[in-house]
């Protein structure tokens, strides 16, 4: 097997840098933003580099890099891509560069707190994420998976806003419930692995050949399968994450409180651990619980999808809105992933990027007026179109993104999947796409709160619009927005095999029984 | 059938142009000047005056190739692929055949008129640089919806309209009214658009393609079409839907006349002449979906009829110049439906065109006035402006004899063609027929109306206002000169057979221009069966058009509403100058309800409910670790004495139920 060392580069030159950032001594603070910035060019650097060597022809893993670490329990150090994980490395590659350019002020050493730490943290964060994506092995998934949790926690819980101890108490707490429960699966998984080879495994790949107990016969006898308890175990961890309704409520309180740099990482990837946890765990590994009960994740899909939307509609912060409008977003990707249709399947792995790349720059837009205005309030708005045209264009491009029109990537991912699901589920996408006319509302009503109407405000004059370090920051997401829209080929190409084999792999799984 | 596919780049060309007009004045002329409000009014409107210019010469080459290009001929340009995975195959596929050429035509030609007249009604504003990227962009927009090879792109252009109108009714922003009017349109265009989206699952899921050739040739297949037959219903209501967001029909109208606040080019280019006509256009592009389904056409045509009786109505009681207008549009694209849902897909595209001409002409000219006006759009606040403005004037009063219906101006063939088919056609219904006469009647009525109100009467200007009366310039009068010949003359594309016979057998030119892609029904009837009630129609609407037409304009030289001669009128004219409160209706039925949802959801069940669960699930785990720690007392005989009790439940335990 040909190894590579490439994806652990990518995933420990932020921890690196980490180090690096904790060794400078007293006086070189202002280098730290520099740092920061510098770690995620050179991991966007890396990621470019993996993607254009990447063979999309091939839908098996690639770049591995084993490490023997505890063999005796079957968990080793093994890390691969796919298709399936590229984009989700690509996306987190070039999120941290925009997270860092759109939010430069925030960083800056006279106005951060232990600001060493604060960037420690941010390095941390980003290790986390990408081991995340790139475990091969159940175990090591789950390191990285709680690797995450802390820096999180320390970044609302130290950097946060008012109530920021309640924010990041319930995010960890939510958050631990659900990987305690994963866990025990994980060992419960080692042991079965150890019954049916002979010796315990935690690759994801063999794993994913065993079959566990499942007897659908009927309701009760589904649900005390061995296979169905195990999905439990994995989903709840995973749809805490995602989040699904109605385990969404520390989302919106994350986020208010999260420093800009910190939500731009949790809308734009962190969420997405859970779509992609479901994706490349709990659904392949238990497809036949997973298809047994995917009705029931449709509807909380669909139920997340108007609930998130009308709770958005609520909103007077803005932040909170855009925290509602993720919940409603990602209810997209759990119907495609539940709907075991090709189509739709593809269309949540690209809804999960373009997610990522509207949410991020959602926040970004906010954390732009925040740091301008010091607020949050719609009402504290209005007709900022006139002072900060640059960001007014941003903020229309990233709320087309987000409203799913077509030529921008948000119709790349919503399109497929509410056309793959209609053919199996044709009223719960009647009523998910309610959220194409309740996102419009929210996101327009936002929009004009903002930058339409009259000025209201006394103290635009002195105030600058973007800078160019914010530019680029929505240059490099709005050349993603038009460049997924129209050519969702150029970039989603290298995933088509992965795709397929998955598609087809899981189809036949189910079928089959 | 004889169907030619010449592979050409034209299509993707025509598409193009605009684009690189709106990357001009939207992006390169803001950043080499360093600011969006700089670029210099003529610039502008000068560059994006030449590429939809150039848009339409191409146009024009790709029509004359069009016209020697065999019985069927089309042009496509291949582009790119856009979706291909799991099943779907959607390339990036641009065509031009007679049906898109004809609208491609009016598009990029009326288009390019109003560019011009913008050069000069736009020229004191703010940011003109970034008015006339919009208007490129629309053009972009509407071509790849008539171009577009396959329902996703035409969504595409669909909505990509949509975010357009949106932009340009919210032009002056900082006017909160203005910019709700834009929010309302593209609000209440995506509840259409979510119809749209279901049609085209539901014919996803019956024929496995969104290629409009691939359905339109699947659709002569027989198995096929009994496949289909049991769900065509649905997905012809379902697109229709989508048409009624669209085209402003019956009960998605509301968004069009709040639209008139964006600025008058905008209304004559988007919505008059071409957005607004795009659910008509999908209908004829789809017509043998259509035809499958008879009670959806039946759906159709009565939407239609009653949206064009009830929208004309209205328009008599409006104060408003671009708000009568902005009624009778609706009015007229409810007769286009109407003639849709005859079965007279060809007469309906036939209307769609004259109605480009005249109405596009009226808007620029109520443009005109206004203009002349200082910006009052009140009609009881103008009359006597037909010395001032004679240009103005006289162009409108063809466009006004045009919509009328007036014998042999434009309108008057293509609606005498629509209510004759109305009768004629085997899916005919004859009330309907009574319908459309008497809206034909009224808009006669209330464009003489509006004549009246603004050209002849009394002066009601302020003096103000009259001292800066001035005709417009001839950058714009040379738009209206050219939209009055067209609408004074476009009806001989589609004269009918009876008058034909008279006048050395002149044919029905898109008739037979249409015929390979729009299959007529009406003609071989008419010629056949009832040579003489075609007469009978055609003498009676021309009686009632001029009669009512000049009613209109006599009655209200002195008086402003029909209430003002009988008093009795009055709360008629109350409701229809409220537009029967349908806004007020829909505040109480749709939009309050919504918000009492929105604050149900996010101010109660969020808030209490789900997070008050968890936080309740929060304190009582910390309440009970709090009891639990009172068992912790460090006191030994307390210990003890538990140790004792457990030793005996655990002894109880064993007995009662192991043993």
């Amino acid at each position: 097997m040909e190894t590579s060392t490439l994806l652990s580069w990518i995933i420990f030159t932020p921890l690196l840098f980490g180090f690096i950032v904790a060794l400078l001594p007293k006086g070189l603070e202002h280098l730290f933003r520099k740092v920061a910035l510098a770690q995620t060019i050179v991991n966007a650097v890396l990621a470019t580099y993996l993607y254009l060597n990447f063979d999309g022809s091939s839908s098996g893993p690639q770049f591995i890099h084993l490490i023997s670490w505890l063999p005796e329990w079957g968990i080793n150090y093994l890390i691969s891509i796919d298709g399936i994980s590229l984009p989700l490395v690509m996306l987190t590659a070039y999120v941290g560069p925009v997270a860092i350019l759109g939010t430069w002020p925030d960083l800056h050493h006279g106005k951060l707190r232990s600001e060493k730490f604060f960037v420690f943290c941010l390095m941390a964060l980003q290790t986390g994420m990408y081991g995340t994506f790139l475990a091969t092995d159940i175990f090591l998934f789950y390191f990285f998976w709680e690797v995450v949790l802390i820096p999180m926690f320390f970044m609302i819980g130290i950097w946060g806003g008012k109530d920021r101890i309640y924010a990041t108490v319930k995010f960890f707490l939510y958050t631990m419930v659900g990987s305690l429960l994963m866990l025990v699966a994980i060992f419960w998984m080692l042991k079965t692995s150890f019954e049916a080879f002979g010796a315990p495994t935690g690759n994801l790949f063999e794993l994913s050949k065993i079959s566990f107990a499942f007897d659908g016969s009927s309701l009760s006898s589904a649900f005390m399968s061995p296979q169905t308890l195990l999905f439990f175990a994995f989903s709840l961890a995973f749809v805490i994450k995602v989040p699904m309704v109605p385990f969404h409520t520390w989302l919106p309180d994350a986020h208010v409180q999260a420093p800009t740099v910190g939500s731009v990482f949790l809308a734009a990837v962190l969420l997405k651990m859970g779509t992609y946890g479901l994706m490349r765990i709990a659904i392949p590994l238990f497809p036949q619980a997973a298809y047994y009960f995917a009705d029931f994740f449709m509807i909380m899909g669909v139920i997340g999808i108007i609930y998130g939307a009308f709770c958005a509609l609520y909103q007077t912060d803005f932040k909170k809105l855009v925290a509602y409008s993720s919940v409603s977003h990602m209810g997209y990707i759990l119907i495609g992933l539940f709907s075991f249709q090709k189509l739709a399947i593809a269309g949540s792995l690209y809804q999960m990027i373009n997610h990522g790349i509207s949410a991020g720059g959602l926040f970004l837009i906010v954390g732009f007026l925040y740091e301008r205005l010091h607020t949050r309030n719609l009402e504290e708005f209005g007709g900022l179109a006139k002072s900060f045209p640059l960001m007014a264009i941003g903020f229309m491009i990233m709320t087309l993104s987000s409203v799913a029109l077509p030529g921008s990537n948000g119709f790349v991912g919503e399109f497929p999947i509410l056309l793959g699901a209609f053919q199996v589920r044709p009223v719960f996408v009647l009523f998910a796409g309610t959220g194409v006319i309740l996102g419009a509302i929210y996101a327009l009503k936002a929009y004009q709160l903002v930058m339409l109407g009259p000025r209201t405000r006394t103290d635009l004059d002195q105030l600058h619009d973007l800078n160019a370090k914010e530019i680029i920051a929505m240059i490099i997401l709005t050349i993603f927005v038009f460049g997924i829209g129209f050519f969702p080929k150029t970039f989603f190409w290298k995933s088509d095999a992965s795709l397929e084999n998955y598609g087809n792999t899981l189809i036949q799984k189910v079928s089959s029984k | 059938m004889n169907v030619e596919t010449m592979h050409s780049s034209l299509p993707l060309l025509i598409l193009i142009s605009p684009l690189i007009g709106f990357f001009m004045n939207g992006v390169v002329y803001p950043l080499k000047l360093k600011g969006f409000a700089k670029t210099d009014p003529n610039t502008a409107g000068a560059t994006a005056t030449f590429f939809i210019g150039l848009s339409f010469i191409m146009a024009c080459i790709a029509f004359s190739k069009l016209i020697s290009g065999g019985e069927n001929p089309s042009l496509t340009s291949y582009c790119f692929e856009w979706f291909n995975f799991g099943g779907l195959n959607i390339p990036f596929e641009l065509r031009i055949d007679k049906l898109s050429a004809t609208l491609v035509m009016i598009i990029t030609g009326i288009g390019t008129l109003i560019h011009l007249y913008s050069t000069s009604y736009m020229h004191d504003e703010e940011c003109v640089g970034r008015y006339f990227s919009y208007l490129n962009l629309f053009c972009f927009n509407m071509l790849l919806l008539v171009m577009g090879n396959n329902l996703p792109l035409l969504f595409f252009g669909w909505e990509g309209v949509g975010l357009c109108s949106y932009l340009l009714i919210g032009f002056w922003y900082t006017d909160t009214e203005k910019a709700n009017a834009g929010k309302k349109a593209f609000i209440v265009n995506r509840i259409g658009d979510l119809g749209f989206l279901i049609g085209m699952f539901l014919l996803f899921r019956e024929l496995g393609t969104l290629s409009l050739p691939e359905i339109n040739t699947l659709l002569k297949n027989s198995e096929v079409v009994a496949r289909i037959m049991p769900s065509a219903t649905l997905i012809c209501l379902s697109l229709f839907v989508g048409a009624t967001g669209k085209s402003a029909q019956i009960p998605l109208f509301v968004w069009l006349p709040d639209a008139m606040s964006g600025p008058t080019p905008v209304s004559a280019l988007i919505h008059a002449a071409t957005m607004v006509t795009a659910g008509v256009y999908m209908i004829a592009r789809l017509n043998p979906l259509f035809e499958l389904s008879p009670v959806a056409l039946s759906v159709i045509a009565h939407t239609g009829a009653l949206t064009a009786l009830f929208a004309g109505t209205i328009a008599i009681a409006q104060t408003d110049i671009k708000k009568v207008l902005a009624y009778s549009t609706v009015s007229q694209l409810g007769f286009m439906f109407l003639a849709c849902g005859v079965g007279a897909y060809q007469t309906a595209v036939f209307h769609l065109m004259t109605h480009a001409f005249f109405k596009a002409l009226l808007f620029l000219g109520s443009g005109s006035v206004i203009h002349a006006c200082s910006g009052e759009q009140d009609m009881t606040k103008m009359g006597g402006l037909k010395k001032f403005l004679p240009h103005t004037h006289f162009t409108m009063l063809i466009g006004s004899l045009a919509i009328s219906g007036v014998p042999f101006f434009s309108g008057f063939f293509s609606k005498d063609e629509i209510l004759y088919s109305t009768i004629a056609l085997p899916n005919g219904i004859s009330y309907l027929f009574i319908i459309g006469v008497i809206t034909a009647m009224l808009t006669a009525f209330y464009t003489g109306r509006m004549m009246s109100l603004t050209f002849y009467g009394s002066e009601k200007m302020s003096h103000d206002v009259k001292h800066h009366l001035h005709e417009s310039p001839a950058l714009m009068t040379f738009p209206l000169y050219v939209l009055a010949i067209l609408a004074a003359f476009g009806g001989f594309f589609g004269v009918p057979h009876l008058m034909g016979d008279f006048m050395g057998h002149m044919p029905h030119f898109l008739s037979h221009w249409l015929e390979p892609l729009v299959p007529a029904k009406v003609l071989p009837l008419i010629a056949v069966k009832l040579p003489l009630h075609e007469g009978v129609v055609m003498v009676g609407s021309s009686i009632i058009a001029v009669l009512s037409f000049f009613a209109g304009v006599m009655i209200f030289k002195k008086i402003q509403f029909i209430s003002d001669a009988f008093s009795g009128l009055a709360p008629l004219q109350k409701l229809l100058s409220n537009k029967y409160y349908i806004d007020e209706l829909y505040a109480f039925i749709i939009v309050n309800p919504l918000k009492k949802i929105s604050g149900l959801a996010g101010g109660i069940i969020d808030k209490y409910i789900v997070d008050g669960a968890v936080n309740g699930l929060g304190r009582s785990v910390r309440a009970l670790s709090g009891t639990l720690r009172g068992i912790q007392t460090g006191d030994l005989q307390t210990y003890g004495l538990l140790m004792l009790g457990g030793i005996f439940l655990a002894i109880v335990f064993i007995f009662k139920v192991l043993v």
